[in-house]
């Protein structure tokens, strides 16, 4: 035997030896090399992080003093009923930046490189998703806690609203496969991010995240009632003031397989046909 | 000497089956325009195949088609007798591919990058590790191993890119226009890594837009042109067709360019290539000696020469020598 075999022997073999498919384990395994990929850049460029840092800080002081008084009569008052609702909608802005990210990532070279390997080719897609678990939980904790610094005590205790923060990154996670199928399939980042403002402010202000739904005009309240935020925010509101769970916690979890269901195989097969 | 020798390009054309790549009228279609245009391609294992052609002739849309980055519209190929639309998956185990613009990660640094490509295929963390180191020493990077990539030179970057291509020593390697942009001595240089790539047993199929790196390094070359093949065979035969070298002539002046073409044709039988504008004229040469009978020729009918050059000849006489009209920078210029 010689170690260098003839070409012709080298090619055939390999092709004989070569996997027919990706195995369940390799799509985990590649979707997490993926997402290192992913958290060292964020580690890089700690500016990504701008957002989820300081929009809980901002969100929860702005809206708790604007709105506190006239629809709860007191900050104090507002905040359980608005803390939940801030979180929904942070995590709900953070889905938005996996879409625009994920489509500023695509154009990069390496890209060409992912197609041409023998990888999942979900991989590409939900290894970014994963490390943005990070950011739906800087993003959903600093919230509370900037709540809990003012005067918001949640009846539902630390379990309650780990719940809570735990149900929100659930969500926030589904949600974003919308926000990444809008990613493989528009032209650029910008038009990512204007298509997700479309449908990012309709779901969280039509929702019961800061205003109780029964001082909604009723065709307003239709809507209100069957959003999924607002499934989100009550499911959130039950756990963290209360520590209850209701149905609205099995009717969240619900719409976000619905949501992964059908958003997670559009996106990798627009993934797939789109030719940079 | 190891089997290697057996199969190498020279020997009997192998059977259809023993092909590294076999394309069959292969097209691609950009709304109207037909990219690639019935491709046929053959390429013996173990040789290096260059696909010669000026910008926008549809070389890098065939080789990302073989590579399946690009879905083949029409026609037919396989890689070592695996059906290129049919099992992308196994395809993508054959083939490495070196793209035109370095396709390695910018956020990371060299060794991450090699780490990286590797566990995506699947090879556990520890041996990813010893093979990017493997391969940091072989492509000379190791100084420069935990540096960004955002710093590397284009060089670099580019041996980067290849050495990312070798992780799992793959039989095939696709390399698109590998020294496009790089300085002399860097071009040199990724050479002599290409020529040691196939002694490792590799096959290599290249594309290039210059006819002296077709001629240094492939076996066997295709033309193309316009999305179609022009030409097929040894850089031998390809220069037997143009000529061994080429006559430049810059004339004193530009309106005896017409007196001057008529000599050349009288002399050596060929037509001349023709700037009359900038009262420039181009003519292959069978032997570079010929030139001394054009030069006389010239003074003896009155026309004054500027100044006159002999060089190899250059892609533009290649087209023009093979499709009867130059490169489209030539044409446009």
């Amino acid at each position: 035997m010689t170690t260098t075999l003839a070409p012709a022997t080298r090619g055939r073999d390999r092709a004989a030896t070569a996997r027919r498919t990706v195995s369940t384990s390799e799509t985990v395994s590649q979707t997490m090399t993926m997402a290192w990929r992913s958290l060292k850049n964020m580690r890089r460029q700690p500016e990504q992080f701008f957002d989820v840092v300081l929009q809980p800080l901002i969100f929860t002081a702005m809206f708790a003093y604007i709105f506190g008084g006239a629809v709860s009569g007191s900050v104090e008052d507002y905040l359980p009923l608005m803390i939940p609702g801030i979180v929904a909608q942070t995590v709900l802005t953070t889905c938005m930046v996996t879409g625009t990210k994920l489509r500023e990532d695509m154009e990069k070279g390496v890209f060409d490189r992912f197609k041409s390997l023998p990888m999942a080719r979900i991989a590409p897609l939900a290894g970014p998703m994963v490390a943005d678990l990070s950011r739906y939980t800087i993003a959903s904790v600093l919230t509370f806690a900037t709540g809990i610094l003012m005067g918001y005590r949640p009846g539902g205790g630390f379990t309650g609203v780990t719940a809570a923060i735990l149900l929100s990154i659930f969500t926030g996670w589904a949600l974003a496969w919308i926000f990444t199928w809008i990613g493989t399939i528009a032209r650029s980042a910008q038009a990512v991010q204007g298509i997700s403002m479309l449908i990012l402010f309709p779901l969280t202000f039509l929702s019961n995240a800061f205003v109780p739904v029964d001082t909604l005009p009723s065709w307003l309240a239709a809507f209100v009632r069957v959003n999924p935020v607002s499934h989100l925010v009550t499911a959130a509101r039950d756990l963290a003031n209360h520590g209850t769970v209701s149905s609205a916690v099995f009717w969240t979890l619900l719409a976000g397989v619905i949501v992964i269901a059908i958003f997670a195989p559009l996106s990798v097969s627009s993934y797939k046909r789109r030719h940079v | 000497m190891t089997i290697t020798a057996l199969d190498r390009p020279g020997g009997p054309s192998p059977a259809g089956t023993d092909l590294a790549v076999m394309a069959d009228g292969l097209v691609k279609t950009f709304g109207e325009q037909r990219a690639v245009d019935g491709v046929d391609l053959a390429v013996r294992p173990g040789e290096i195949f260059g696909v010669l052609g000026p910008n926008g002739a549809g070389k890098t849309t065939m080789l990302r088609m073989l590579a399946t980055l690009l879905k083949i519209d029409g026609g037919h190929a396989e890689i070592f007798g695996v059906d290129v639309a049919r099992e992308p998956h196994v395809i993508r185990q054959l083939v490495g591919v070196t793209g035109q613009y370095a396709s390695v990660d910018e956020i990371l640094t060299a060794r991450e990058n090699l780490w990286l490509f590797g566990r995506l295929q699947g090879i556990a963390s520890k041996r990813a590790r010893r093979i990017a180191e493997d391969l940091l020493a072989q492509f000379g990077l190791q100084d420069a191993a935990d540096k960004p990539i955002a710093h590397f030179s284009g060089g670099m970057r580019r041996r980067l890119d290849l050495a990312a291509s070798l992780i799992t020593r793959p039989p095939l390697i696709f390399l698109d226009e590998p020294t496009t942009g790089l300085d002399p001595r860097t071009r040199g240089q990724m050479w002599e890594t290409i020529r040691g790539l196939v002694a490792d047993g590799c096959t290599v199929l290249l594309t290039t837009q210059y006819l002296d790196e077709a001629d240094q390094l492939a076996d066997r070359i295709a033309v193309i042109d316009h999305g179609r093949k022009v030409a097929e065979g040894t850089p031998d035969e390809l220069k037997t067709a143009v000529g061994d070298s080429t006559l430049q002539l810059l004339l004193s002046d530009p309106d005896s360019v017409p007196a001057a073409a008529a000599v050349v044709r009288r002399i050596l039988g060929s037509d001349p290539v023709l700037s009359p504008e900038l009262g420039r004229l181009n003519v292959a040469l069978e032997q570079a000696d010929l030139a001394a009978d054009v030069l006389i020729a010239l003074r003896d009918s009155g026309v004054s020469i500027a100044s006159m050059n002999v060089a190899k000849p250059s892609l533009d006489e290649v087209f023009l020598a093979l499709t009867g009209h130059g490169t489209e920078e030539e044409e446009n210029r």
